[in-house]
């Protein structure tokens, strides 16, 4: 069947089973592999994306669910807020193995569209769903309040 | 004629610096670069890293003598060979310049990635590198002296950052060929099980299924895409023989572990004369320590790809033992070495999960590629449920420490007996790790304990058990690190001493130990103050992997009970610091690693089968439970030591504390909780200690206690200092 949305700024149509998961639509019908793998079960954040400017857990998000809608990646992923997001990950040097960390990325986009000066306890929230077994938690913590600094709040 | 250190130059500005080992987050890339840029006294802009080839002879890591990386070994057995590479490039691009301007070798100098001479010629080194490597390799080129040192020691950043920050750096799972299969497989439920029959017909239904295979590990499934496959998994119909398979519970594993308690082992280590040391002692206390199976449970399962045509093939895996990958696959294959191209990619984590003697990751893709027989690329996926489920776990250990008090307190018999299984046991490390029946890995940390105790003896007994098992962060200070702190945080409580002084009392030999902890309790403000109110502060030392970690927690009970690690003050002397913050990072990271596994999930076995299966079952450490951590390093001159692991020590499942401690332990005010309970804390360690403290420091009277004392036990893990493999 075919499911035709938004990706990054572009019209895709892809012929897929519509339970297929977003997740393997991403990568293996449309090659775009910075979405990651970790559980399959939404119980790890790694294949955190947008969709209409949400964070939601790809894997358990249905081809058909995202028919006319906006989804956005990793690959694709723009704006103040991403920018600030990116160069403070940079910045602090938080990644260790990076397999966690653009799902890490999109959640933190997320918190921060939303909440610009989000609080220890924002985080906590918004965050616990990420898992980084590198535990880099500490540097993801710092970059949030170091990317909120550089947005208008 | 060309260098031949692992060093390579194009001819380009930038300067690829070939990484022999691989990496999976601890930042060897960059500390790699970070050596060879110091010697060629490069631009740190100019640094690129790639990954060198399976190539056992030119890139072997010298403790092991295979190319691999484990036991923390990645920087400190580099830490000379890279620096060599270094000062070999630049004496040739020295020489190559001198030659070019017709100007004496000595009046020329390097900075910054620029040859000059002071007469005013300049080039840069991409412009030297194709005359370089025409000059000859100096047999000894000279290195720096560390005084001048520009780049090592500073905290210049790690050379995946931007990769790794915007979804493109590249994982086994990410490859992609056009004409690619994605297999998965379904492994027997229980360690041993073989197939006994398959029903394929369901599987063979799905959209995208291509083929069902038995290979010698399953039945694999082949699909043109991972959703298929995954779906062929669960629709395939598998009957085991599990006639050979283990059967048993962790629980009766766990039963079968302690009744050898109370029998003598092998000795690891005897100091003095235990016995006579007993019978001095005016005081005996005897504790138990239980410690579970745990999964490594890296962000990015198990995976492999492999393309083999029948004469020759290429291997793409985020491989931790390159030389043992290889031969595995050239095995399987039936192919000589130069046949089988292995590539080394970016690895999603480890933790020693990728780091097997048996190499079946890559075995069974090579099993599934040349049962197929066509010439595709094949890429294995494992599950969350595969990883989780399919084995080579920290092993079940179950420790006893029994220690004797003279009048004075002083601790003048100590012994240790430990009971697990063997890691390297019936793989190709045995013959190099096991001696005299004793596996170091079960004993590392108790049988180096650096504490002076007369009448000290260690022993070991290594059972046989069908479950694969494997080395886990910090490797055998998982446990020793916890029950050796713990007990002697005991025997302090135990003689009213202060545990940081009660151990600086034992370690005037041990002066690298000694001054962790100093540095560490001076941090955390150790004498001047406690802990705020409700607050439980603990402290451990922990050395692992040559590395000297001392940590200092600031803990607090939440609301239902649970234990909440509010601070960590760590200190660490890994010799240089090659990069500070990427020594803060692994210490950071370690502890997180350790701290989840003391406090979270455990793996767990019903008559063979594993309970878990996913991070629902086996939950890990989360953004809201890591506690703020500062880290100190010492400044030292010593050659650079393993910072993978030394950060993660300690875990336990269920401690039993000797009765007369729950006598003394009831009944504090709060006043005197806050002086007479703190916790315990090792790197990784900083958990079951607390808990067993924070339980009795809820503690009540008699069986009350006891239980409550046992509630909070059970959800402990000891986890030592963070960081081998
Ligand atoms: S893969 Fe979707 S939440 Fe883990
Ligand atoms: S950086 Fe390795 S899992 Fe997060």
């Amino acid at each position: 069947m075919a499911t035709t949305f938004t990706l990054n700024g572009e019209k895709r149509t892809v012929e897929v089973d519509p339970d297929t998961p977003l997740l393997w639509v991403l990568r293996d019908e449309l090659k775009l592999t910075g979405t990651k793998f970790g559980c399959g079960a939404a119980l790890c954040g790694a294949c955190t994306v947008h969709i209409d400017g949400e964070a939601v857990r790809s894997c358990q998000t249905q081809a058909s669910d995202v028919e006319g809608r906006v989804v956005t990646t990793i690959e694709g992923v723009t704006g103040d807020v991403a920018a600030a997001v990116q160069a403070a990950w940079i910045k602090l040097d938080v990644v260790q193995c990076g397999y966690c960390q653009s799902g890490q990325v999109m959640s933190a986009v997320g918190l921060l569209s939303q909440n610009p000066k989000p609080t220890d306890e924002d985080i906590d929230k918004a965050m616990d769903g990420n898992i980084c077994r590198c535990a880099t938690y500490k540097r993801i913590r710092a970059a949030i309040h170091e990317a909120a600094k550089s947005l208008p709040g | 004629m060309r260098p031949t250190r692992s060093c390579r130059s194009r001819q380009t500005t930038a300067l690829p610096s070939s990484s022999s080992i691989s990496t999976k987050g601890q930042g060897a890339a960059t500390g790699l670069a970070t050596l060879v840029a110091e010697e060629l006294d490069a631009d740190w802009a100019q640094i690129k890293t790639e990954f060198a080839p399976a190539d056992p002879v030119k890139y072997k890591n010298l403790a092991f003598g295979v190319q691999g990386v484990g036991g923390s070994t990645g920087l400190s057995n580099s830490y000379e060979q890279y620096r060599l590479a270094g000062a070999t490039a630049k004496a040739m691009l020295v020489a190559a310049a001198a030659r070019a301007w017709g100007v004496p070798a000595n009046e020329i100098t390097v900075k910054a990635g620029v040859v000059s001479h002071s007469g005013g010629k300049s080039a840069t080194f991409g412009e030297l590198a194709v005359k370089a490597a025409a000059e000859s390799v100096p047999e000894k080129p000279t290195l720096k002296d560390p005084k001048d040192f520009v780049f090592i020691g500073k905290a210049f950043p790690r050379v995946d950052s931007k990769i790794k920050s915007t979804g493109a750096a590249k994982f086994t799972i990410d490859h992609q060929f056009d004409d690619m299969l994605v297999a998965t497989i379904v492994r027997a439920p229980t360690f041993g099980a073989t197939v006994a029959s398959f029903d394929a017909s369901e599987a063979e239904k799905i959209k995208g299924v291509v083929k069902v295979l038995q290979v010698p590990r399953g039945v694999a499934v082949l699909a043109t895409n991972t959703w298929a496959a995954l779906r062929g998994q669960s629709a395939l119909k598998v009957t085991w023989d599990d006639s050979k398979a283990e059967k048993r519970s962790s629980d009766a594993i766990v039963a079968a572990y302690k009744a050898k308690l109370d029998t003598p082992g092998l000795k690891a280590r005897q100091d003095g004369d235990v016995e006579a040391g007993f019978k001095a002692a005016t005081k005996v206390i005897e504790t138990d320590f239980e410690f579970p199976y745990l999964a490594h449970a890296p962000m990015e399962p198990m995976d492999c790809v492999v393309r083999y045509d029948g004469k020759s093939a290429e291997i793409w895996a985020g491989s931790q033992m390159q030389t043992i990958d290889h031969g595995a696959a050239c095995a399987v294959l039936g192919l000589k070495p130069e046949a089988v191209q292995l590539h080394t990619v970016w690895a999603g984590g480890s933790f020693g999960r990728r780091a097997v003697g048996d190499a079946h990751m890559v075995r069974e893709a090579c099993d599934i590629a040349k049962a197929y027989g066509k010439p595709v690329p094949i890429k294995v996926v494992w599950s969350r449920e595969d990883d989780m489920k399919g084995g080579y776990y920290r092993p079940i250990y179950v420790h006893r420490i029994k220690a004797g008090l003279d009048k004075d307190g002083n601790i003048i018999a100590w012994l240790h007996r430990i009971v697990g299984q063997s890691i390297v046991t019936g793989t190709p490390f045995e013959s190099v790790m096991l001696k005299d029946g004793i596996d170091g890995t079960s004993v590392e940390g108790a049988s180096t304990l650096p504490y002076a105790i007369p009448n000290l003896q260690v022993e070991l007994h290594s059972e046989k058990v069908g479950v694969p098992v494997l080395w886990w962060r910090s490797v055998g200070a998982t446990h020793t690190a916890h029950a050796t702190e713990h007990m002697i945080d005991i025997l302090a409580k135990e003689t009213g001493k202060d545990p940081v002084d009660f151990r600086l009392g034992m370690l005037k030999n041990h002066p690298r130990h000694a001054g962790v902890l100093k540095l560490a309790a001076e941090k955390a403000g150790w004498l001047s103050g406690k802990p705020a109110d409700g607050k439980m502060r603990g402290v451990a030392l922990h050395e692992s992997f040559s590395s000297y970690v001392a940590n200092v927690a600031d803990v607090s009970l939440n609301a239902d009970g649970s234990v909440k690690v509010e601070r960590v003050i760590c200190a660490i002397d890994c010799g240089v610091a090659v990069n500070p913050d990427v020594v803060a990072a692994q210490m950071e990271g370690g502890l997180g690693y350790g701290l989840g596994a003391a406090l979270k999930g455990a793996i767990t076995m019903k008559d063979g089968v594993i309970e878990q299966s996913n991070f629902d079952g086996y939950d890990v450490l989360r953004m809201s439970e890591m506690p703020k951590v500062e880290v100190y390093i010492v400044a030292s001159a010593e050659a650079p030591t393993g910072v993978g692991e030394p950060g993660t020590p300690v875990v336990t499942r269920r401690c039993q504390r000797p009765a007369e401690w729950h006598g003394r332990a009831h009944n504090h005010s709060a006043d005197e909780q806050a002086e007479v309970q703190r916790p315990i804390v090792t790197q990784d360690a900083v958990t079951a200690d607390v808990c067993l403290d924070a339980a009795s420091a809820i503690d009540l009277d008699g069986d009350a206690g006891d239980e409550a004392a046992r509630g909070v036990g059970e959800k402990q893990r000891g986890v030592g200092n963070v960081g081998r493999l």
